[in-house]
């Protein structure tokens, strides 16, 4: 039952005789309604599921066989399931929550909350104590470290430093995937790493020589998006991406986040403890508490919200 | 368990842990060297940083070495009347010992800790995990040409630093002792003859001089990355991983130094 109603195409609902700008509204709204409904639906999957686990102890205390696993959300691109991970103490405790294809999903919550953990999970740089981390649909915890590497080329990382390699220079960064894992001629990547740099809004013949020390903070968080996205990835991950900028060049970076989903159709995902950058640029917002999701859901909905805690975490937002 | 014991066994744990690690990114890093891809660009580079760049130190260590060792022999050979044996003596010590622990001293100090500082901050700069979010895998990028060019290097050093050694030592000879530079070189010829040749070509004096270095170059290179990469805590961090390993290098080099001669000798001396 749960199955069929999984990955209901979204414009089954959307209306045929509204026009063109009111059908785009509408399939929006379709979208996240249906985003909503499927994190709803699996919440109380996991209930159900932890329910059968109580009644498959019996008296004797031995356990039945589990029932069957769910698997991945149909059409999800980052999916997490019940994740958990300890080291010291417990850093996450029953996570869940899932990003579907050009979505910008911000993952806020305070300092020290496992933020920064959920994108190394993502990348597999970390391996969950228990739950699945799928990635278009793929358990990425069974692969061995060369698959992993693999896996990792789809995804383009946004570090909270940019972690651009110090002793090359901007070109050379930009240009290191597609030296490692492509087999484009020397004029195709200059080609690509220039029309990168022009995404970004950086002038290519101005800065491609440069080395990291001589940029400044925005910039070099731009180079770290252009190196992130050189391979086309479908999928951004960015950590912290506007901490430590200040408030024109945090605008220009969220403005640019916005512009991969927007023109390129790029599915993102964005830990930052920056609320009204978050409110800008997400689809939905997730808010990581005590370990856990507190709270998820679009910005507007999160806003509504009379949960004490996310008033107070809001703050005068 | 009392909890003395509880923290011992935890430290126990945690140094063997430790162990263990050193030992799989020592196997990792020369596994590596025959798997694709191939960093040549950074083996050569590598080889220039550790190798060349080296040569100043080492030269300058080897040549003062060897004058100072014929200096304070020199009155004891006087003494006996040996002075002509000067050349074998600073050979045989340069050789088999001086040369390969003293330029396995200076690059450890010069290269080793210049390694653990780069691969340290790195670390804490998150350039390592951006190796790995880009597909690359550190120890092959960043390790394997390390550990192959100290590999190299460190008995390319060795064989510069024993030469100028006994060249210091031939000065030393011929204006203090009066030992004229053509005996001086037969005797450094005799000394090395006189230990026995290996597959009766090689001589065994160099073998056990090669043999070192050799050791001593893939430990200091593994040492560094070892802490290099497993550096935390900013910037302190990564002075903390530059000290420990300058000194847990030169330790494990005088160490293995007198190991490696127990087995070379009982190795290669014939019964």
């Amino acid at each position: 039952m749960i199955d069929r109603d999984r990955g209901a195409p979204a414009d089954a609902h959307a209306p045929t005789d509204a026009d063109t700008s009111e059908e785009s509204v509408d399939v929006a709204e379709a979208r996240e309604r249906r985003a909503d409904d499927i994190i709803r639906r699996k919440q109380e999957e996991r209930v159900r599921s932890a329910i059968q686990s109580e009644l498959s102890t019996d008296d004797t205390g031995e356990e039945r066989p589990r029932p069957e696993d769910p698997g991945p959300l149909r059409g999800a691109v980052i999916e997490l399931e019940r994740v958990s991970l300890a080291f010291d103490r417990p850093i996450l405790e029953d996570v869940s929550f899932a990003a579907f294809p050009g979505e910008t999903l911000v993952i806020v919550g305070e300092s020290g909350t496992g933020k920064s953990t959920i994108l190394k999970l993502i990348l597999r740089l970390l391996q969950p104590d228990s739950g699945r981390v799928y990635v278009k649909g793929h358990d990425i915890a069974p692969l061995s470290f060369t698959e992993a590497l693999d896996v990792r080329q789809q995804m383009g990382m946004v570090f909270q430093s940019a972690a651009l390699f110090d002793s090359m220079t901007v070109f050379e960064n930009v240009a290191y995937p597609l030296r490692e894992h492509t087999d484009l001629s020397d004029d195709e990547i200059e080609a690509r790493v220039k029309e990168k740099l022009e995404f970004v809004d950086l002038a290519p013949d101005e800065v491609m020589e440069k080395l990291p020390a001589e940029l400044s903070g925005g910039m070099k968080k731009r180079v770290g998006v252009a190196r992130g996205m050189a391979n086309n990835a479908e999928i951004m991950l960015y950590d912290e991406p506007t901490s430590g900028l200040d408030p024109l060049t945090t605008g220009t970076i969220t403005r640019l986040i916005m512009k991969l989903q927007r023109e390129l159709n790029v599915t993102s995902i964005v830990v930052s403890h920056d609320i009204r950058s978050a409110f800008r640029m997400a689809t939905h917002i997730a808010l990581l508490a005590d370990r856990s999701i507190r709270f998820f859901g679009t910005p507007e909905e999160m806003a509504a919200s009379d949960d004490r805690y996310i008033r107070d975490f809001l703050g005068g937002f | 368990m009392p909890p003395l014991l509880d923290r011992l066994n935890d430290a126990a744990k945690r140094k063997l842990h430790s162990l263990q690690d050193y030992f799989v990114l020592a196997w990792n890093a020369l596994r590596f060297i025959f798997a694709r891809p191939f960093y040549g660009g950074d083996l050569v580079q590598q080889m220039d940083a550790i190798g060349v760049q080296s040569l100043g130190i080492v030269l300058l260590t080897g040549f003062f070495t060897g004058m100072v060792l014929a200096l304070q022999s020199a009155v004891q050979l006087q003494t006996f009347g040996a002075s002509m044996y000067m050349g074998r003596l600073v050979s045989a010590s340069m050789i088999r010992e001086l040369g390969p622990v003293l330029a396995g001293l200076m690059v450890a100090g010069r290269v080793g800790s210049g390694i653990a500082a780069q691969l340290g901050s790195m670390k804490v700069t998150e350039q390592i995990d951006a190796l790995n979010t880009l597909g690359t895998d550190p120890i092959k990028k960043l390790v394997t040409p390390r550990v192959l060019a100290s590999l190299i290097m460190l008995p390319t050093l060795t064989i510069i630093n024993d030469f100028v050694g006994i060249v210091g030592g031939n000065l030393i000879a011929q204006f203090y002792l009066d030992v004229p530079t053509s005996l001086y070189w037969r005797t450094v010829w005799e000394q090395i003859a006189s230990d026995g040749f290996l597959f009766r070509f090689i001589p065994n004096d160099f073998v056990q001089g090669l043999t070192k270095p050799f050791v001593f170059g893939g430990v200091i290179a593994v040492t560094a990355c070892y802490f290099g990469l497993s550096t935390s805590g900013g910037t302190e961090g990564v002075g903390i991983s530059t000290t420990r390993t300058v000194v847990t290098s030169s330790i494990l080099i005088l160490v293995l130094d007198y190991f490696l001669t127990q087995i070379l000798l009982s190795l290669l001396v014939a019964p």
